[in-house]
């Protein structure tokens, strides 16, 4: 099959940056503009069209600057799946797809019609629903579309978006765009039946199941030609790759390119999930996953002209909230059902102006701290770890943060760079003991941990580990905050105060995300 | 002539219903059931049973014994 770019990757720029320019711009920042009238209005950047923008700029996971600031919801309506994956055993909650295993709630799509609308109205920053399983939402394909159909009617403000594993993809396209779906995820582990004979079982494919090479072959093609027929069509698609130490990982550059020849928007590649009591094949053969550094070379490695995507946080499809926060406990079938739901879309309007008026503050804040590091010459990089629940800023305690997002800064700035789950470090106001060297394995990757509040006990453990446990940023933006820090550890080194050492690798936290209800 | 599902393997995922060719196969509470009177096997409709051939968990569906043999056609 010949390669064909339909959106050239020219075009594609690192969306950080973009989404800068963005602010910027509707923020009618000091960058000298054409000086046309156009502050203020909701068009995009010169330099992407207005379509795109208005595409991506409230997504949380095409965007890692909204994934602060704005909240997404699966509704879990799609049970059947088409594929078997060596890392799923579907009698579980998978931990690498988004699918909650089947002893979870199932939703009708008029249940799952009206959850929306209920959370929606609860959480006003809600911008996105996404149909991610249980199983695969094409193997479903009226459950689905029914249920886009329905939010579509009464809730036309809210951006759908699907996720797939691309076998029935290229019979769906059509229909897809015609529910004005703007966003699909395909999870494309190889291009090569070679490797992906060891990542897939089986398929089940024209009224016949099929095993090994051929499997893998057919579900390859598949991906692709729907991936092709999409970026086509215009819609925004991101692929998910499960990175598989000693199968898939040195090939996901191959899957990288292929994808981006392709047309498509972002790649996400993720951590394999794996522990043997999941039940999976890869847990019981005790295939491991890969470590942070492993995942971030990775990752660095195909980062060349193509978005890579570091924030995603390997949901649920039941999930409900910001990226890294579950509120799905909040909103079960019998609560929903008692609920009286009324879509208000001012409110929800009104509230998301006010989210956009935040995130143009955070985007100067960055800008002028950028500015003071001008003129600075250094290689030092730091890794900074982020206790935080959301707006961009350092606005968790230590002890309550179920996750920490980690910041590489330079001399170019601070970059999100991926994101740690771990276990609460604080249960009902007592810190755990045990649960703090696992915290440490998992940001042992980093100089220093900003944090809105910590105890001293952790304080000095984190201390003696090598970890500068740092406060004084408190409720301030994180970029800022990290820059500023940056600059101060520059100073010390120059004035010989301290002397810059490299730190080692982290953990990637195993098990699946679950919500602390 | 019949197969039948193993109800404490059936995960509920309802992927073999809508493949059944003969409609033999539906819910029952959280789990999904084959009226043997209707399933031949899927004998004239397609080379493999489609139920075994979709189900996610192996030994799943399977030949019940308690009923004749469907002779291929
Ligand atoms: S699983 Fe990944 S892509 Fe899907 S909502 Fe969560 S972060 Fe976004
Ligand atoms: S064997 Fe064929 S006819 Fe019988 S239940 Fe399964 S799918 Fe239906
Ligand atoms: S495909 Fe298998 S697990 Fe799913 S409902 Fe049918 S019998 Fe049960």
């Amino acid at each position: 099959m010949e390669a064909t770019a339909y959106v050239g990757v020219q075009d594609i720029k690192p969306l950080a940056q973009l989404l800068d320019k963005v602010a910027e711009h509707k923020g009618c920042g000091t960058s000298s503009g054409s000086g046309k009238a156009s502050c203020g209005s909701s068009a995009g950047p010169a330099d992407m069209s207005p379509e795109v923008w208005e595409k991506v700029k409230n997504h949380p996971c095409y965007s890692e600057e909204a994934h602060h600031h704005y909240a997404r919801m699966h509704v879990a309506v799609a049970p059947a799946c088409n594929i078997q994956c060596n890392y799923c055993n579907r009698k579980y909650d998978c931990a690498n797809e988004s699918r909650p295993g089947v002893v979870s709630e199932k939703l009708t799509p008029e249940q799952a019609s009206k959850k929306v609308l209920a959370v929606a109205s609860a959480i006003p920053q809600m911008t996105v629903l996404g149909i991610a399983g249980p199983g695969d939402p094409l193997a479903n394909p009226e459950k689905t579309f029914k249920t886009f159909e329905l939010i579509a009617k009464t809730a036309p403000d809210i951006k759908l978006c699907l996720s797939t594993n691309g076998l029935a993809l290229p019979d769906h396209v059509d229909t897809i765009k015609s529910f004005n779906v703007d966003h699909v995820t395909i999870t494309i582990n190889m291009v090569d039946p070679e490797v992906g004979q060891h990542i897939y079982p089986w398929i089940y494919y024209q009224n016949k199941r099929w095993k090994g090479i051929d499997a893998a072959r057919i579900l390859s093609e598949r991906q692709l030609l729907g991936l092709e027929m999409l970026t086509e069509r215009g819609i925004l698609c991101k692929v998910n790759s499960v990175m598989i130490p000693g199968i898939n990982d040195r090939h996901l550059v191959e899957v990288n390119k292929a994808v981006k020849s392709r047309g498509a928007f972002l790649h996400n590649i993720m951590p394999l999930i794996s522990a043997p009591e999941h039940g999976t094949v890869f847990g019981l053969t005790g295939q491991r996953g890969p470590s942070a550094q492993e995942l971030k070379a990775l990752q660095d490695a195909c980062e060349g002209e193509m978005n890579m995507m570091r924030h995603c946080r390997q949901c649920r499809a039941d999930a409900v909230g910001l990226l890294g926060e579950d509120r799905s406990a909040e909103f079960t079938t019998d609560r929903i059902d008692a609920m009286e739901v009324e879509y208000d879309a001012a409110t929800r309007q009104a509230y998301q102006e006010l989210v956009e008026e935040q995130r143009q503050a955070k985007v100067a804040a960055k800008r002028e701290e950028l500015a003071e590091l001008a003129g600075a010459d250094s290689d030092i990089k730091l890794m900074i770890a982020v206790a935080t629940k959301g707006e961009g800023k350092v606005n968790e305690h230590f002890g309550h943060a179920s996750e920490f997002q980690v910041y590489e800064v330079s001399t170019a700035g601070a970059k999100f760079v991926g994101h740690r789950r771990v276990d609460l470090y604080c249960q009902g106001g007592y810190g755990e003991e045990d649960a703090l060297p696992t915290v440490v394995r998992a940001i042992n990757d980093c100089h220093a941990v900003f944090v809105a509040k910590i105890g001293g006990c952790p304080r000095d453990e984190l201390k003696a580990a090598g970890i500068d446990p740092v406060d004084r940023y408190a409720f301030e933006f994180i970029e800022r905050s990290a820059i500023a820090y940056f600059r101060e550890y520059l100073d010390k080194v120059a004035a010989g105060e301290i002397v810059h050492q490299p730190r080692g690798d982290a953990d990637i936290r195993q098990g699946a995300y679950v919500a602390a209800a | 002539m019949a197969y039948m599902i193993v109800a404490d393997q059936c995960t509920g995922c309802c992927a073999c219903e809508p493949e059944c060719p003969n409609k033999a196969i539906s819910a029952h509470k959280s789990i999904f059931v084959i009226d043997p009177d209707k399933c031949t096997e899927c004998v004239g409709h397609h080379d493999e049973p489609q139920c075994v051939a979709v189900c996610p968990i192996d030994d799943t569906c399977i030949i019940d014994e308690t009923w004749p043999r469907e002779e291929a056609a």
